[in-house]
């Protein structure tokens, strides 16, 4: 027997050392070079920054590496209001799109669940659809239903709602309205997840000690769904903020976006060094929600 | 919760023994169905049921999986409509009035504990909904965990607690509101045989204690008879009989009734002759003669059935006295001992198998029955029931 154990331990070790091996070569160490060029400085060269890690002259070498590192490019970008103004609208266009996203797709998420259960495979077939058509097709799309003389403005004006087209291209509005369209299976589904194992029996509960539907919504789907509405946010909100074709589509020259700025930090001004401290720098800032998610499940799970 | 049966205040014992409202012709019934189908497409669950429920009656529907006893509760509840027939509460019409607005609160069989909510939240859930001062739902929640034994859990969640304590967090989130009628779906199905046992005893006496009308499903004819003040026997949408455990027990209605309170031996016979208070039949699997006491609508020559129920039967090595009648002889094929009782199989020489038990009264039988002994079975006429339907 203990030797079935010690062998089940170590091939549940074995299990759990994949995620980790994962997560150490393609999030870790890309990471770390990142970190590390961020902490560069521009040259014209090949790589384009200085200095580059030389194991030729071992250990002394990397000593020299990291004396030569310093924080040059992130006081560029903190004291630069062109990029905290790209964050802060990051930030506000995800956040107001999180929202939209949430009030549009709990209804379709809780219709989903109260269909007959034969439609239910359907429904969520329907959901996943748009994905199996480019992203960037469907993006482009948006651009000629909202264009000056697009889509939209034509049959507006067909229907003489207006006379004048209006400008919604190259708006933040078409930007959120964008990451709302793309993102919306992103939303629907941890909700459904969390709505459809709801017991019904527990609104029939709340029925019966005197609570109308509306009432039973509030105070027993709302609060047992808590979880899919924090993963549908999270999954909505975290690529919003750093959302960069999206913004370059339908956004205007006004609109400034973390993923856009950065894009033109690295492929215009070919700053290899700021582009990474602007990656770093979102990174923490994503960081805070996902710390806070964690912080309310830990939580959670004390008061068990 | 920890009074027992045999802890009982003697009041309420005797009040219990007393209590027979369905008697007086005075009392009004607290619930009435009246001619109530229920119909899903082309099935039909609750088929013309009519039955009335008195104030703080124990009343049991009782009937296997699939008989309509849950749809017929349910309805009551408001979680249903009838699709034909009327719903009465306190003299008045449920049609329409949703579950929300009935003074009837529900215990569910899932318990439907409310897992994002405390023990306290549970229980105070249905207070709230009325919109109570707070000083009342807190003294009313504290009172009714005392009721449950549950002082002190208010502040735990439904998945830190036993399945026992659940049980009785939703009973006492059903009792909270005071409703006029309570409704326990299967309450002790998901409890383990013991605990069940145990709690059965002290539903009857929480029901004692708030003087509410209880009304029990259940499929388990053990705890309907020894909960209830009157059950009734569900098949197929239909009342096969309405009656009091022990009436249920010893004058069933139908062989349906009969199979499904109880063990019981089915046999078929011919009515020869009936004189004032007595029938004789003859039976093709009896060697002798059938006598039982009869006030029934029975005439010769109508086929019938014989419920003899196995306790009633002795099992005797020797032929007891010179009975010509109600006196079989057979060989047992079969003994289950079951501690208390042992149930022998006896098959007659027609080759029909009857059931009988005897109880075990001392701990070493002087004279062991065993199997393949030739034995006598014997009866009283007032053992046996007749049967027309």
């Amino acid at each position: 027997m203990s030797v079935h154990s010690a062998r089940s331990g170590t091939g549940r070790k074995l299990v759990l050392l994949v995620p980790y091996l994962w997560l150490t070569f393609f999030f870790l160490i890309p990471f770390l070079i990142v970190l590390k060029i961020s902490l560069s400085d521009d040259v014209t060269a090949q790589p384009p920054y200085v200095p580059v890690l030389d194991f030729s002259r071992g250990f002394e070498g990397v000593r020299g590496t990291i004396a030569a590192l310093d924080f040059e490019n992130y006081r560029l970008v903190l004291g630069d209001s062109l990029y905290l103004d790209s964050y802060l609208q990051s930030l506000l266009i995800a956040a107001v799109s999180t929202f939209i996203l949430l009030l549009i797709g709990y209804p379709v998420a809780y219709a989903m669940t109260r269909a007959p259960l034969g439609w239910r495979p359907i429904l969520l077939m329907l959901v996943i659809l748009p994905f199996w058509t480019s992203f960037l097709i469907r993006v482009y799309a948006w651009m000629g239903i909202l264009a000056r003389d697009g889509l939209l403005n034509q049959a507006l004006i067909g229907l003489r709602v207006i006379d004048e087209p209006l400008e919604i291209l190259a708006t933040n509005g078409a930007v959120i309205l964008g990451i709302v369209y793309s993102y919306l299976p992103f939303m629907v589904l941890p909700l459904y997840a969390a709505l459809e194992k709801q017991d019904h029996s527990l609104l029939e509960a709340a029925a019966d000690l005197g609570s109308p539907p509306w009432k039973s919504f509030w105070q027993v789907t709302v609060p047992l769904s808590k979880p899919g509405i924090v993963a549908g946010c999270l999954l909505c909100f975290i690529p919003a903020v750093g959302e960069f074709v999206i913004p370059d589509l339908l956004g205007g020259s006004d609109t400034l976006m973390i993923g856009k700025t950065l894009w033109t930090e690295f492929s215009s001004n070919r700053s290899w060094t700021v582009s990474s401290a602007i990656a770093v720098l979102l990174l923490m800032v994503l960081m805070i929600p996902i710390l806070f998610y964690q912080r309310i499940q830990a939580r959670n799970l004390e008061a068990r | 919760m920890d009074v027992q049966a045999g802890k009982q205040p003697k009041m309420l014992a005797t009040a219990r023994r007393e209590f027979a409202p369905w008697k007086d012709k005075a009392a009004s019934p607290l619930i009435r169905f009246e001619r109530v189908s229920k119909r899903y497409g082309g099935v039909t669950a609750v088929d013309g049921v009519s039955l009335d429920i008195y104030p703080g009656e124990f009343f049991a529907l009782l009937g296997p999986s699939g008989c309509g006893k849950t749809t017929l509760m349910r309805m009551l509840a408001g979680f249903e409509e009838p699709s034909e027939g009327r719903v009465w509460l306190a003299g008045r019409d449920l049609a329409g009035v949703p579950p929300y607005r009935r003074p009837v609160n529900m215990m569910f069989q899932s318990y439907a504990l409310f897992p994002h909510m405390t023990v306290f939240d549970n229980v105070a859930f249905g207070l709230k909904q009325d919109g109570a001062p707070k000083g009342e739902i807190a003294s009313t929640v504290a009172e009714m965990l005392k009721l449950v034994n549950l002082t002190g859990y208010e502040r735990r969640k439904p998945d830190q607690l036993s399945g026992g304590q659940r049980q009785r967090v939703a009973l006492a989130r059903s009792l909270a509101k005071r409703p006029k009628v309570l409704l326990l779906d299967e309450p002790l199905a998901a409890l383990d045989k013991k605990l069940r046992g145990q709690t059965q005893f002290e539903l009857m006496d929480l029901q004692a204690k708030v003087g509410t009308t209880f009304l029990i499903v259940t499929h388990d004819q053990e705890e309907a008879m020894t909960v209830a003040d009157r059950i009734a026997v569900m098949d197929h949408g239909r009342i096969a009989q309405v009656d009091t455990p022990a009436d249920l027990y010893e004058k069933p209605a139908t062989r349906y009734v009969a199979e499904f309170v109880g063990d019981v031996n089915l046999i078929e016979a011919k009515v020869v002759s009936r004189d004032a208070n007595s029938v004789l039949m003859q039976s093709e699997a009896m060697s002798a003669p059938l006598r039982a006491i009869c006030e029934g609508d029975v005439s010769p020559g109508q086929q019938v059935a014989l419920a003899l129920r196995p306790e009633k039967i002795r099992v005797t090595l020797r032929k007891p006295g010179e009975a010509l009648e109600n006196c079989v002889r057979g060989t047992v094929s079969d003994i289950a001992y079951l501690g208390d009782l042992s149930i022998y199989h006896v098959r007659l020489e027609s080759g029909l198998i009857l059931k009988a038990a005897r109880p075990n009264i001392t701990r070493f039988t002087e004279q062991p029955i065993t199997w393949e002994d030739k034995v006598y079975l014997s009866w009283a006429p007032e053992a046996g029931v007749v049967l027309v339907k």
